[in-house]
């Protein structure tokens, strides 16, 4: 069903039939996928299918019940803890990995009381260990290619939040990730706003930016990723290459959630 | 009323009130140094150390300070710790700051949005990181407010030293009350020089609450 498959090469992110649950409720039941490098992959569903959840594991700020994750190859070590869940068994680990991965996020969430610069220079200045001088030409760098180089010293609370998204995709980016994961980032903007994020993802598409998209943007989704996935109830309904997706639907709950969009 | 007597009361209320800044500023020092980590236990996931920052918290803010004051300078006696009037005065009103002061950092920290924090996470910050770097700063900001009143509330505290023969601002009126036969005029000396020092803290607090929360804006 996967049409990123590819001999010989170890994916970045690699999902291998991972299930969560809140409560009593199954949010993913048995969802794996791969996303090789250059690929883009949209996750399409309607809310609850659980797409932000599986995105949200990828870099373990939700932990799977059963399943395993492997970025670049590498599995995330995981132990039972005294009431028998999964957790993560180094801690150290999961830093690592997760600066492998940068996440966007659909509310932003720049840090408050930084300014854009100083949000850009903080996760590489203290986890990648990177020299100051070298953190700040590069943030300028990323400022300048998502358009808001002239607003390096303000703070986040005066930007508008089509600014801020991209303020926080080069914050991403900043760490030199081998991944994107953008988790609904224009759900939180006005629509007049919507364009001006998008422009940027194109951009980071073109470049060849390997990107993992959650997104209610079907005409975006379609126009950027080489994969569509379609989630449904916790399990992936139907995937394949955008045209398949969007034109060629082999089940009628594709068929149904394109037509209420 | 002869306000002369006010007047002449003066200097020696002043030398006296040195004692009482100095059980202030250095009880809150200490205070704050508890205060952290027992705000951080009062938030962690681990019963015990949540058990034990509860019952602390508890203690301290259910009994009135001077019953605290007594039990350290007459009770502990009794098992063979004697401390002075001093280190028993500092002791309580750090102790009981610390409890305080840990509500208003918990409140502090639990007021940072869980995104920010979650964003942190997803950089890669270790949970050390995050603390440093994210959540306290912040903290700082939103805790200031409740903090500010909690320096005033100690300011005044400190005057139950004197029932422990301390010669703070409080303990010099009632020796020279009895003095002089005056108690209204003494009294009313000492009370403006609690007053200035209030008001003067207050003031600061108000000057470091707006340069701690310029990015709100």
């Amino acid at each position: 069903m996967h049409t990123n498959f590819k001999v010989n090469e170890v994916p970045q992110v690699e999902v291998r039939d991972i299930w969560k649950r809140f409560g009593s409720d199954d949010v993913l039941k048995g969802v794996s996928l791969k996303a090789y490098n250059h690929d883009v992959i949209s996750i399409i569903g309607s809310s609850g299918s659980g797409k932000s959840t599986l995105l949200r594991c990828i870099n373990y700020l939700e932990i799977p019940d059963a399943g395993s994750i492997f970025i670049d190859g590498e599995p995330i070590k995981m132990k039972r803890n005294r009431d028998g869940r999964l957790v993560p068994a180094e801690r150290a680990q999961v830093c690592r990995l997760r600066t492998k991965v940068s996440m966007v996020f659909q509310n932003f969430n720049l840090w408050s009381h930084m300014t854009v610069l100083q949000n850009l220079i903080e996760a590489p200045m203290r986890v990648l260990k990177r020299p100051r001088h070298e953190a700040v030409e590069y943030a300028e760098l990323l400022l300048q290619k998502v358009g808001i180089a002239e607003k390096r010293d303000e703070y986040p609370a005066r930007l508008s939040g089509g600014q801020q998204q991209r303020v926080a995709i080069a914050r991403a980016l900043a760490m030199m990730p081998q991944v994107l994961l953008l988790d609904e980032i224009t759900s939180a903007l006005d629509p007049e706003l919507v364009g001006e994020v998008l422009n940027v993802i194109r951009s980071l598409a073109a470049e060849g930016r390997t990107m993992i998209i959650v997104t209610h943007e079907m005409k975006f989704a379609r126009e950027v990723s080489n994969l569509v996935i379609f989630l449904n109830e916790g399990v992936i309904c139907e995937a394949g290459p955008p045209q398949k997706v969007f034109e060629s639907q082999e089940t009628e709950r594709l068929r149904a959630f394109l037509s209420s969009t | 009323m002869i306000l002369n007597l006010i007047y002449e009361s003066m200097p020696q209320l002043l030398k006296s009130s040195i004692l009482t800044i100095h059980l202030t500023c250095i009880s809150l020092i200490i205070g704050a140094c508890l205060a952290l980590p027992l705000a951080l236990g009062r938030l962690s996931k681990n019963r015990w150390v949540a058990g034990f920052s509860f019952a602390y918290v508890y203690y301290f803010r259910g009994t009135p300070l001077l019953v605290q004051i007594f039990l350290i300078y007459y009770g502990l006696p009794q098992i063979g710790l004697t401390l002075d009037a001093y280190t028993s005065a500092l002791l309580s009103l750090s102790l009981n700051t610390a409890a305080y002061t840990a509500e208003i950092i918990r409140g502090g920290i639990q007021a940072v949005a869980a995104g920010e924090i979650e964003s942190a996470h997803a950089m890669g910050l270790n949970r050390a990181q995050v603390l440093r770097r994210i959540i306290l700063p912040q903290m700082i900001g939103f805790a200031l407010p409740a903090y500010g009143n909690e320096i005033i509330l100690q300011i005044k505290a400190t005057s139950l030293a004197s029932t422990i023969t301390l010669m703070d601002l409080t303990g010099m009126a009632r020796t020279l009350a009895a003095e002089t036969y005056a108690p209204l005029e003494i009294f009313c000396a000492a009370g403006i020089i609690y007053l200035v020092m209030v008001f003067s803290t207050s003031k600061l607090v108000t000057w470091m609450e707006r340069r701690s929360t310029v990015y709100r804006c």
